[in-house]
């Protein structure tokens, strides 16, 4: 059995462009735009580097190929910079390389990157791309929302709730996350809405409407990670830890075998949230996590993801919505920062973006967001595919001594 | 051994597009078209073609049967979707016949179908094996001609040999004269026809009446014996003055479903055959004829087992399964009649790797997946490793057609995001009677058929077309069960 992650890897800086419509700035801008923050945050230079991971999705309207395009943007001192992409959990991945390499020894300092400029494509919503040469002649060309509005109609068969209360906890997620979402100067969209906003809605894919699903956003995030006695001996005093860190894959059990899969939740979140869970030596996530941020590429995502994690029971998330428990000032809070409903998602950002909050709560740097109760361990949650298909992270970091 | 038809089957596409609809769109411009605005024709959806159809039809006629049994198939249209990729070859892989099957494409004529089936009866009588002619056309009109509205899409199947016949092949006769009552050149989407009355009085009354005459005497048999008569022809009125012109009984005159489906061109004198078979008693003497550049005539008996094949849609379980259609501009955009800017999602290239297509051919247009035969898990599709989680096992899986196995619906969508020539574009999971899941895209849904748990029926489909190289990708898509025919 592993030893596991836990507190071998601390977080030396970090930092998160604003994400937006950035029509000014291309890709490499805006990776500089988070590494300038997250360099001052560590108080290194770059020379201290010794190797970088990069996670980005689409080729096509972003960066080219390879990790030389962040090479050249951050002028790195020609270390390694391997370049990731698993779908939407790119980022998180990212993180994942530059983890390992520093648990390993292999390096002192490592930086993670993600970054996605989207607003390239000339039409809302992800570029399309080829599902590859086989599944092109057998596969569904779905979009983001018609694949994950999948899970509200299983979930309402599955557990027996009916259309509307559904939507109407769906409808809670949104608001919720834009109530969030205004108070974060790095948001997309800082507006609130209400309830009947979202209800009346134009429909993207059954039954997903409009204000079901997140924006979508050019944006970049990194992290800069070292040994927790390498960040002491820089000077540094609170430390943010990383407690566990998983990643589960399908292996196509959900979409393949009938009868398996039920359709209404994610397999590789749950294998994911109790490793992790495991890996960080927690038994009652409820009570012990302090806040989260997950996946919420649509309301329905990040309702099913809280049976997911074992925030909520099988079959009751809808209920612990409507009744408060993620909103900010709820038990576990999810989305303090406006997640990706506000946020947007550039796919290779959203991963560390999330971990930039946790980051920040953590120390107690979250600014009029910032969580009252003082929270000690803070999830993540990076899902990439859709809910039949999908990769699955899950990062927990907290206080050094949490 | 007698030599005749063991099986038939028909497929009408579900939409039946109003033709006062049409009219009153074209009123302003042609309002001489009053007259042919009765009744609905039949419209291929935009995920259809003479492929497509004639799958449907096939299957159809295939119910019950031994598919290794068949010996070949032949497929008469004049709107193959491709001149040089033998179109029949694609009916043969998605029915899953063997290799060793022979395959035709016949067209060139409305008598395309009956010329094929006189030829597949002769080689019959030769000792050949069972064979399916299938015949299928979807032809193009002008918006505001009379072809837009007095034509039809279907598909009809016919399954010939020896043995357990339905009805017996007593004969045939034909001739071959250059009328030209209409004709389409080769680079052209559109029919150019002539007058109608003379096409009325010279070859309707004149040369068909002539030849119909000419054939009874050959076959030795009185136009009074004929108890049904198939005149593929729908101009009004027309099917009877020819039948009364040539001695036949008016009661024997089939029904020319001109008012509910239109002329299915190369597919009507075998869609209407089969109407006739669904109804017909044993012992009846059915003449089939067949009018295009002369006269085909198929002499057929109805046996004992005519009322004995197993239930199938046929021609009745189409006309049944109708859903009314008053979306003139759909139909107009889906046949490429006029451009609808379709956006940037309608962009990325289609193009189809032949190699991949050849490779995965079972897979891609006959539905065949995989069944371990150490556990007895199906999957879709078929892979070197076992999809059950207690046992990957390796190399273990044995062709699975899934193609006829019914599934019900584990979730679903309506995609209004994701470019579709008909949005919103519904997919979802499915799970196989049996076993077996995929993700599909349903067809013919309407927005209240479609929930967890409803049954699916598998229908062969276009899945792309690519635009750039006039490339048609097909594969196989779920429709929701309406009723049981």
């Amino acid at each position: 059995m592993a030893s596991g992650i836990k507190d071998k890897v601390a977080i030396l800086g970090m930092g998160c462009a604003k994400f937006g419509e950035r029509w000014d700035k291309d890709a490499g801008e805006l990776m500089l735009e988070a590494f300038d923050e997250a360099m001052l945050d560590a108080g290194i230079d770059s020379s201290q580097i010794d190797a970088a991971w990069l996670g980005v999705a689409y080729d096509v309207v972003n960066l080219g190929s390879s990790g030389i395009p962040m090479s050249f943007a951050l002028r790195l001192p020609n270390i390694g910079v391997t370049k990731v992409e698993n779908y939407c959990a790119s980022g998180t991945e990212s993180l994942r390389g530059a983890v390992y390499a520093v648990a390993s020894g292999a390096a002192d300092i490592a930086l993670a990157m993600g970054v996605e400029k989207l607003k390239d494509t000339g039409y809302g919503g992800l570029p399309i791309r080829t599902l590859g040469t086989t599944l092109d002649m057998i596969g569904v060309e779905g979009s983001g929302p018609g694949n994950f509005a999948q899970l509200a109609s299983a979930y309402r068969s599955v557990h027996g709730v009916g259309k509307e209360d559904l939507k109407r906890a769906m409808a809670h997620v949104s608001v919720k996350s834009h109530a969030n979402g205004l108070k974060n100067p790095k948001a997309h969209l800082r507006s609130a809405i209400d309830i009947d906003q979202v209800l009346n809605a134009p429909m993207i894919a059954e039954p997903l409407g409009l204000y079901d699903c997140c924006g979508v956003s050019d944006g970049a995030a990194c992290a800069i990670v070292t040994t927790p006695d390498i960040a002491r001996a820089l000077g540094k005093k609170d430390l943010v830890t990383i407690k566990a860190l998983q990643i589960s894959m399908s292996n196509g059990w959900e979409q393949q075998q009938a009868g398996g899969w039920n359709g209404s939740y994610f397999h590789t979140t749950r294998i994911a949230a109790a490793k992790a869970y495991d890996e960080a030596g927690i038994t009652d996530p409820r009570k012990q996590i302090s806040l989260t941020e997950v996946h919420d590429c649509f309301s329905i995502t990040e309702l099913v993801t809280m049976e997911d994690l074992f925030l909520s029971q099988e079959g009751e998330a809808w209920r612990d919505v409507l009744d408060g428990v993620f909103d900010a000032d709820g038990a576990v809070p999810c989305q303090i920062d406006g997640g990706l409903k506000c946020f947007g998602h550039p796919i290779g950002a959203s991963g560390l973006r999330m971990l930039y909050e946790n980051y920040l709560q953590l120390l107690g740097r979250a600014g009029d967001r910032q969580r009252q109760t003082p929270p000690s361990l803070a999830l993540s949650h990076n899902l990439g595919g859709q809910p039949s298909e999908n990769v699955s992270a899950v990062a927990i970091v907290g206080l050094a001594d949490a | 051994m007698i030599t005749g038809i063991l099986s038939f089957g028909a497929y009408i596409p579900r939409r039946r597009l109003q033709r006062s609809t049409i009219y009153a769109a074209n009123a302003w411009f042609a309002g001489s078209l009053k007259g042919l605005a009765k009744g609905e024709r039949a419209i291929a959806d935009w995920d259809e073609d003479a492929i497509t159809m004639g799958v449907e039809a096939a299957r159809d006629a295939l119910v019950g049967i031994d598919r290794t049994s068949i010996s070949g198939v032949t497929l008469a249209s004049t709107t193959f979707p491709f001149a040089d990729r033998q179109n029949s070859g694609i009916v043969k892989e998605a029915l899953g016949l063997c290799d060793e099957s022979g395959t035709m494409d016949v067209g060139g004529s409305m008598r395309a179908a009956t010329s094929a089936l006189i030829s597949a009866f002769r080689s019959s009588q030769a000792g050949v094996g069972p064979q399916l002619c299938v015949a299928s056309d979807m032809r193009k009109s002008r918006p505001a001609s009379e072809a837009e509205l007095s034509n039809g899409d279907a598909a009809a199947a016919v399954l010939l040999g020896q043995g357990a016949v339905i009805a017996q092949f007593l004969g045939s006769h034909s001739v071959s004269l250059d009328f030209v009552d209409h004709f389409r050149a080769s680079d052209s989407d559109f029919d150019y026809g002539w007058e109608s009355r003379w096409i009325r009085d010279v070859g309707f009354h004149g040369v068909l009446v002539d030849a119909l005459d000419q054939g009874m005497r050959a076959l030795g048999v009185g136009a009074d014996e004929i108890a049904r008569l198939v005149l593929p022809i729908t101009v009004r009125g027309v099917a009877a003055s020819v039948a009364r012109k040539a001695g036949f009984k008016e009661q024997a005159v089939a029904d020319t479903l001109s008012l509910n489906v239109g002329d299915s061109g190369a597919a009507h004198p075998l869609l209407l055959l089969a109407s006739v078979l669904e109804r017909a008693t044993p012992g009846e003497k059915i003449l089939l004829v067949g009018f295009g550049q002369g006269v085909d005539m198929i002499l057929l008996e109805t046996t004992e087992r005519v009322q004995s094949l197993p239930a199938r849609r046929g021609v009745a379980g189409s006309l049944a399964h109708r859903r009314e259609d008053n979306n003139y501009m759909r139909w107009l955009f889906h046949r490429g009649l006029i451009e609808l800017e379709k956006g940037m999602r309608s962009e990325s290239d289609l193009r189809q790797p032949l190699t991949a297509l050849w490779r995965d051919r079972k897979t891609v247009l006959g539905l065949v997946g995989g069944r371990c035969v150490q556990t007895g898990t199906v999957q879709f599709p078929r892979t070197g490793l076992s999809v059950n989680p207690n046992q990957h096992a390796r190399d273990s899986q044995e062709d699975y057609p899934l193609a006829d196995i019914r599934a019900r619906i584990v979730t679903y969508t309506a995609d209004a995001l994701t470019y579709s020539p008909a949005p919103p574009l519904y997919y979802g999971l499915i799970d196989f009677n049996g076993g077996g899941r995929m993700k599909v895209e349903f067809a013919d849904v309407e927005e209240d058929a479609i929930e967890v748990g409803r049954e699916v029926t598998m229908m062969f489909r276009i899945r792309a077309i690519d635009e750039q190289r006039k490339f048609k990708r097909y594969f196989w898509k779920a429709a929701p069960v309406v009723s049981e025919a």
